[in-house]
């Protein structure tokens, strides 16, 4: 982490995500399928990234690597400055508790359990008290608009309303990074773009986003573009992103 | 991530399910019900028979004479006095087994009192008789050798002939009763002796000295014991030794050819609570197995259940991977998961075995002796099925790859 810490803010960007020849090869059955054949890519701090891609271009297998879901057959991660390529299962579990945060596209809310009670799960796991639990978590749900559905359980909740509730959930821990997995896959065009203003609004309060998408009007929100391609990075541009206004 | 949490957690996780949860303690539940009960009636049955025998006397042998036989039918053991005082003297001496040995003749008769009659059993003896029963007096004395010596007229009477003739707590020494016209002056009342095993009452009975028992009751007979022999083993031990000792010496007594009928029997009583207490043992073991194969198939049940509930719930472990949970926690939660279903089943069985026990108790007029030992060794081994059958679900919920779990449908 030394380097991009001293330079600080005065020298440029600081990278927080830094995978270099990155490999993933699955073994199925007999076959050997190459999902990432050496992937590099620097996403910087406050950055705003949508990876797009077809089915089995590798965009999947990125996002969980970045997640800390999987370990790459070869090549380096740096994550905060921290190399995590190597790093045990539970070593990886404690990088996501303390770095990452996730969204996914079916919500992945614990059923039957409240949406507090869901927003507070990552903080058991960080080992916080359970008033500051409640009180952090009470905060985030604030912060996406549900306070006072804080009671419901998922079931009572429409889809825009448990994205926001997983929102939630990925924000209390305080990540540096939201990955977030087709976050608007299952939901309809007009809370697609409540979610994307969302998404928007933590990038302009500092957060690291990289999302992962097939629809290009989604990807359009965010302001960095990565095709991928058969395992490789076939596209990477930077463009003005387009403001998510909810109509 | 606390002990604490890690059980809120498991135990909303099985509250989910009530209805499941409930019938995999079942097994547990059942099992440790049944040690629980059983061992409680069993303890009570145990001590009961203890309490009956300890109170017929310490190390007693009973010295029955033997049979008559007129005109082919034999008049059973005691029907013709066999056995003499010199018999019973010899008893008392020679043998370096017997502590000690004392008369019971007996005969049913009516006592008067001023106001009152009563039919009960008379029981002419000697002092030792008292000692070999183990029986002390409440208040007032025993007779003494002086008074069976010099066949004085007092009587000793039991608690439930005071409350007949008398009325509970008064204190009849030295009033003066009548058995078969003869007056007799009470000289003690003895300690509540409560039931025979066979239900019979010890307390509904006066006790004299034998002497004036033969000539105020009986009459005649002066060389035969009209009645039985009563003997004291030095110890529980040497009871049987007492007996073959005592059988030696009456056949040598009575000049039995060897392979001749003995004119008396002997009763042990210590071998038939030994009997009694063996065929419990028995019972024990065979309920201790019963309890072993139901925890058995409890612990199987659980398993059974924690395996469908690892698959079922494999989204909500990829999730819990995905926000921060270690392989460790998962682990931990779904230990802990089978480990209250287990604990909670032999805590539920426990007091269900109490309930029982006391219900059983109850209706059969049994003491219940609870075991603690047993309590906390049942509710410990269920802890244990717990984790031995948890413990393998557990690891594969911790082993499973987040990404697969959160993929899984």
């Amino acid at each position: 982490m030394a380097d991009a810490a001293t330079n600080g803010a005065a020298s440029g960007p600081r990278p927080i995500i830094e995978i270099d020849r990155v490999s993933k090869v699955y073994r199925m059955g007999d076959v050997e399928v190459h999902a990432l054949c050496g992937v590099s890519l620097t996403i910087n701090e406050g950055e705003f990234i949508a990876v797009m891609g077809t089915s089995g271009s590798g965009k999947s297998t990125l996002m969980n690597t970045l997640g800390c879901l999987d370990r790459p057959t070869s090549g380096t991660y740096r994550l905060g400055g921290e190399d995590v390529a190597l790093l045990t299962p539970g070593e990886l579990a404690e990088i996501r508790s303390r770095k990452l945060g996730f969204v996914f596209q079916s919500f992945n809310l614990l059923s039957r359990t409240s949406a507090l009670e869901n927003v507070e799960l990552p903080l058991i796991y960080a080992g916080v008290s359970s008033r500051e639990r409640r009180r952090r978590a009470l905060e985030s749900l604030a912060h996406v608009g549900l306070a006072d559905r804080a009671g419901h359980h998922p079931s009572q909740l429409s889809g825009g309303q448990q994205q926001r509730v997983a929102i939630a959930r990925a924000l209390v821990s305080r990540p540096k990074v939201i990955l977030a997995d087709e976050p608007t896959g299952n939901l309809d065009s007009r809370t697609s773009v409540e979610i994307m203003a969302l998404l928007q609004e933590l990038w302009r309060s500092g957060i690291t986003i990289a999302l992962v998408t097939h629809e290009p009007d989604i990807a359009q929100y965010a302001a960095r573009l990565i095709v991928m391609k058969d395992g490789v990075v076939q596209r990477d541009e930077r463009h003005e992103p387009i403001v998510a206004v909810v109509p | 991530m606390n002990p604490i949490q890690t059980t809120r957690v498991a135990a909303r996780a099985l509250m989910r399910n009530k209805m499941r949860s409930f019938l995999t303690t079942l097994g547990i539940i059942i099992g440790v019900a049944a040690v629980i009960a059983m061992v409680a009636i069993g303890e009570g049955a145990k001590a009961r028979v203890e309490q009956a025998f300890q109170s017929m006397g310490a190390n007693l042998l009973i010295v029955v004479p033997g049979t008559t036989t007129s005109g082919g039918a034999h008049g059973g053991f005691g029907s013709m006095p066999t056995l003499t005082y010199d018999d019973l003297r010899a008893i008392q001496n020679e043998l370096t087994s017997v502590r000690l040995a004392a008369p019971a003749l007996r005969s049913i008769a009516q006592v008067i009192s001023e106001e009152q009659n009563w039919t009960t059993t008379v029981m002419g003896t000697t002092p030792d008789y008292f000692a070999v029963r183990s029986w002390p007096v409440a208040h007032g004395r025993i007779f003494s050798s002086v008074d069976v010596e010099g066949g004085t007229k007092v009587v000793v009477l039991g608690q439930t002939v005071v409350e007949k003739l008398y009325g509970a707590n008064v204190d009849p020494i030295g009033q003066s009763l009548r058995i078969k016209n003869t007056p007799f002056a009470v000289i003690g009342v003895l300690d509540r002796k409560g039931q025979a095993p066979n239900g019979q009452d010890y307390d509904d009975n006066v006790f004299i000295p034998s002497s004036t028992f033969q000539s105020k009751i009986q009459g005649g007979l002066q060389k035969f014991i009209g009645g039985i022999i009563v003997v004291s083993a030095v110890s529980a031990d040497q009871t049987s030794r007492a007996q073959a000792q005592i059988t030696a010496l009456l056949r040598d007594r009575h000049h039995i050819q060897p392979d001749a009928e003995a004119d008396f029997s002997i009763r042990n009583l210590v071998e038939m609570a030994g009997a009694r207490q063996e065929g419990m043992q028995t019972l024990s073991m065979l309920l201790a197995a019963i309890a072993a194969v139901s925890l058995l198939v409890g612990g199987i049940g659980i398993m059974n259940i924690m395996l469908v509930s690892v698959t079922e719930r494999t989204r909500e472990i990829g999730v819990r991977m995905a926000v921060g949970a270690k392989p460790s926690h998962i682990l931990m939660q779904f230990l802990v998961e089978a480990l209250t279903l287990s604990i909670a089943g032999g805590v539920i069985g426990v007091a269900l075995g109490l309930v029982t026990a006391e219900r059983l108790a109850v209706a059969l007029q049994w003491p219940v002796l609870y075991r603690p030992d047993i309590i906390i060794i049942s509710v410990v081994f269920s802890a244990v099925v717990g984790v031995v059958f948890g413990l393998y679900p557990a690891y594969k919920a911790s082993r499973l790859d987040p990404i697969e779990a959160l993929r899984y449908e």
